[in-house]
């Protein structure tokens, strides 16, 4: 089934402007994923503006974030960048002696200087032994886009995972940040299925890294992840080719391809996830009746937006216009391609004017963008939904399928509700 | 290399965006990588607005700094000025883009625009937002005044008539303040001119030169631009800045003066309720409340005026980020006795309020947060800005109305005062208990961390049990400051022991 609307463009990559955060704002939802990490961003005013701009509403605890700010004295070369750092170094640890985890965090300006991040890692790994690991990893604009750096940060956790045993049993490694809510229902049903022992990667503490190998089958949660994926493949690890666990049928089609790789039957998967599926359904069917037929235009931000878009169409009925994203890695997302038919009218890359210009005459009942856009478009009358919320919210998963539908439902039962 | 973990403001293509999202017909291209665009939702969430600020960014990536980011900074700018048509255009780096060295400028000129092409050079890695606002506004005025040179005789008969200067977009109530201003202003019998850059166009600071004076309403912004109006056009500056009973009539004053206008009706504070509001006896538990003050210079340094002479409070610290204004703060500080606090590390002011232990912070957004998880009421009274700076109501800063509104903010967040003295009274009621909330301020709100009332000092004195459970009544937001108080007394003494004996001792001894 396919419910797309063709467009007479063709659809190759845009170049323009890019409006879309760069891989530091990964920082603002994996700094409470792993409570005993620190993400320490050696950057500019500007990026420690980005991050609390874009964690403001986290503001309330103490962050496991900061950035060290790079000053006139540093580009000048009056300063030595490692003296820097070990003293800033110091002075964080000093703050948090609760820190096990320490990520340098690369970002444009640091890039940019050539400020080698990963030997300065490696030399306050060594000093800060054995308290605190320090790893290193790039969120900067100029090479991550958004969800990009989750990935980067994940690939740089991998060759610090263990080497699982030589004759370990095959295990699953479920990789991609997901709300704990979420994680331990997933847990729950490959408990269910039969699929033992199930790892997650980030884990919840660093101090528990899972083990990785040949035997280690690799399901991502997460579209964003190719990095990752690469890197867990030189550890020998497989990757299961699956499309991302949105929606009833998503969620079930993400574990029936773990269990297959497992050699557990499909019909194992039907029967575990029976009732999961019929409370999804429930919770899908009032949104599917006041969302089916209408017309969705998703502008690129996380990468999300083929498996949304493919979740939209086929759970929803709803008809996507365009569907943005960022990058489009063909290998990861081929089963959300097949799942989204021939013809889908998918956009990689960015021109925001043009595709502003299309948006306000394509006039589609939803746009799915980010907060920069949001407001400007309400004002000219069309209705949005927030796409970080599809990054900070649990929406994975058949429980949370009602509630992903209810986030595109909710802007247009507020237009209707409203007399003013 | 600074360690920060949270900024009070950002850098200064954020101040120069402030200034072009605040005017009519201006456009900004930012020669900036992708991520720089998070700046555009400052705009579009804190401030509601409903357009996209006037920005275009060219988003360089890794791949073309090897190829050529000049030709995609030309072909943004040549994009951006067909499609948006500005009467004027800014053009400049953000910090990254400032590395690689493409001269903005130079580039922008020689498109032979037919449009002012203003290049601001704002430097990220010495400077901050408000610089580069006042920067940006700067360079702005210059390139649209025209020519410096006298201005012509106000012929006899016609008003008298001056610019309001600095509201910008992101400022703190500025929307409200010139409402308020332009009023007072009205009923002194003086025209406004132009404000700017607020809802101003590049044709309207071609008119600046028309106005008898300039008022500077934030000089953190408008400083600049007014210093070089006065020197180009001969305008006289009011640098008054009106907020608070007494800052607004000596601000009247000194329009009236400049103006030439008489002041008397307008000295008239009828309409303000603030002073009658102080004298009223429900306002006696107001008296010598301990209040620490922090904000941008202007800000702080009226609020905390205010607070000493207006609410009749105790003001125990006054600091401001604000770099460039510190010579002002720390006058104001002078004044009033204190030893001021200028930094832009907020570690450093959050230890200066668990130093102090204040009963009301009146702070920006981060000192809310420090004094929410310290268990102290606060109030926010300056920039940076959050969403709910941005009432749905009218709520000037200045001006007489202005002084009724800080009068509310600066109350609200305390104990009324029957409420406190019965807490003290009363101290072992269980639902009804010092460590609870005020109640007008809901049961959400978390209890006093308890590192407030830990001893402060590594001392080997010993607290009797029953001391120790006497302290207990002592109410939370002293009670730090009367556990060390106790403990210095005690070891000054050579005691070993603080039994309920020391506690009144030293409560008698520090009581003056």
């Amino acid at each position: 089934m396919s419910a797309c609307t063709a467009l007479p463009d063709a659809f190759l990559p845009a170049r323009g402007q890019r409006e879309v955060f760069c891989g530091l704002t990964g920082i603002v939802w994996l700094h409470r994923k792993i409570q005993d990490a620190f993400f320490l961003v050696v950057g500019s005013r500007t990026c420690a503006h980005l991050l609390q701009s874009a964690a403001g509403v986290m503001i309330f605890a103490e962050p496991r974030f900061a950035t060290a700010i790079i000053e006139e004295r540093d580009l000048a070369g009056r300063a030595d960048a490692d003296a820097e750092l070990d003293r800033v170094v110091a002075a964080l640890l000093a703050r948090r002696p609760d820190i096990r985890l320490l990520f340098l965090v690369g970002s444009c300006p640091s890039e940019v200087i050539k400020l080698d991040l990963g030997r300065a890692a490696a030399r306050l790994d060594r000093s800060c032994a054995p308290g605190v690991r320090v790893l290193s990893w790039s969120g900067s604009g100029i090479e991550t886009t958004f969800t990009e750096g989750e990935d980067a940060c994940l690939a740089a956790l991998v060759p610090e995972l263990p080497a699982a045993a030589g004759d370990a049993a095959p295990s699953l490694l479920v990789a991609g940040a997901l709300a704990e809510v979420v994680e331990d229902q997933m847990a729950r049903l490959f408990a269910a299925i039969g699929i033992a022992p199930v790892r997650f990667l980030p884990p919840r503490r660093a101090t528990a890294l899972p083990p990785v190998g040949p035997q280690t089958r690799v399901l991502l949660a997460q579209p964003w992840l190719a990095a990752t994926a690469r890197a867990l493949g030189e550890r020998g690890a497989k990757v299961i080719p699956a499309p991302f666990p949105l929606g009833a049928e998503g969620t079930q089609l993400w574990l029936a391809a773990a269990a297959a790789a497992f050699g557990i039957a499909p019909a194992r998967v039907v029967q575990v996830t029976a009732p999961a599926m019929a409370r999804a359904q429930q919770a899908l069917a009032p949104h599917r009746a006041r969302l089916a037929g209408q017309r969705v235009f998703l502008f690129p931000d996380s990468q999300i937006e083929v498996p949304l878009a493919r979740f939209l169409a086929r759970e929803l009925g709803m008809a996507p216009v365009e569907i943005g994203t960022p990058y489009l890695h063909r290998f990861h997302l081929a089963p959300e391609l097949a799942l989204l038919g021939e013809g889908a009218p998918v956009r990689e890359d960015q021109d925001v004017e043009r595709q502003l210009d299309r948006c306000r005459a394509a006039r589609p009942d939803l746009v799915v963008c980010g907060l920069g856009l949001a407001n400007p478009l309400e004002a000219e009358g069309m209705a949005t939904k927030w796409s970080i919320e599809l990054v900070f919210t649990p929406i994975q998963g058949f429980e949370q399928a009602g509630d992903l539908a209810h986030l595109f439902a909710r802007p247009l039962d507020r237009r209707a509700r409203l007399r003013v | 290399m600074q360690l920060s973990f949270w900024t009070y403001e950002g850098p200064p293509h954020v101040g120069a965006m402030r200034v072009a999202a605040a005017m009519r017909d201006v456009h900004y291209v930012l020669h900036a990588p992708q991520g720089d665009t998070y700046a555009d939702l400052l705009f579009t969430m804190i401030e509601r607005r409903a357009s996209r600020p006037p920005v275009t960014y060219t988003t360089f990536r890794a791949r073309d700094l090897g190829a050529d980011t000049a030709s995609l900074f030309k072909d943004a700018v040549r994009d951006a000025y067909a499609r948006f048509r500005p009467q004027a255009l800014l053009v400049g780096a953000s910090c990254t883009a400032e590395l690689i060295q493409d001269d903005p400028g130079g580039l922008a000129r020689a498109l032979g625009l037919p449009v002012p092409v203003v290049a601001l050079e704002l430097p990220a890695y010495q400077r901050k937002e408000n610089w580069g606002a006042a920067e940006t506004f700067y360079q702005l005025v210059r390139a649209c005044a025209g020519p410096p040179g006298p201005r012509p005789a106000r012929p006899a008969g016609v008003l008298p008539c001056c610019n309001l200067l600095g509201p910008a977009s992101l400022g703190f109530r500025h929307r409200d303040d010139v409402t308020e201003i332009a009023g007072l202003l009205a009923g002194l019998g003086i025209g406004v001119n132009v404000v700017a850059p607020l809802d101003a166009s590049p044709a309207d600071l071609a008119r600046l030169r028309d106005a008898d004076f300039n008022v500077v309403l934030y000089p953190e912004i408008a400083d600049t631009a007014a210093r070089w109006l006065e020197r180009s056009f001969g305008q006289p500056t009011v640098r008054t800045v009106p907020i608070g009973v007494a800052a607004t009539r000596a601000f009247i004053a000194e329009i009236a003066a400049v103006a030439g206008v008489d002041p008397e009706g307008s000295l008239r504070t009828d309409e303000c309720r603030l002073p009658w509001f102080s004298r009223s006896v429900d306002s006696t538990y107001l008296t010598g409340k301990r209040v620490f003050v922090f904000g941008d210079a202007t800000h702080a340094i009226a609020a905390a005026r205010i607070a000493d002479g207006e609410l009749g409070f105790d003001v125990v610290g006054l600091g401001s980020y604000s770099r460039e204004f510190a010579r002002d703060l720390r006058a104001a500080a002078a004044e009033l006795g204190l030893d001021p606090l200028i930094t832009d590390d907020m570690a450093e002011v959050e230890a200066r309020i668990v130093a102090l232990q204040p009963e009301l912070v009146l702070g920006t957004q981060m000192e809310r947060h420090v004094a929410k998880r310290l268990g102290i009421p606060c109030a926010v009274i300056s920039a940076p800005v959050h969403v709910q700076d941005f009432p749905a109501r009218r709520a000037p800063q200045m001006g007489f109305e202005g002084a009724n509104v800080l009068f509310d903010t600066c109350v609200q967040p305390l104990m009324m005062g029957l409420e406190e003295h019965l807490l003290t009274m009363f101290r072992e009621d269980f639902e009804f208990r010092d460590d609870a909330p005020p109640s007008h301020l809901g049961a959400a709100a978390p209890p006093p961390p308890p590192t407030m009332s830990q001893p402060l000092s590594a001392s080997s004195l010993r607290w009797a049990p029953e001391a120790e459970r006497e302290l207990g009544k002592v109410p939370f937001f002293v009670r730090g400051k009367a556990r060390r108080n106790t403990e210095r007394f005690a070891a000054e003494r050579g005691l070993s022991a603080i039994t309920v004996e020391t506690l009144y001792d030293a409560k008698a001894h520090f009581a003056h």
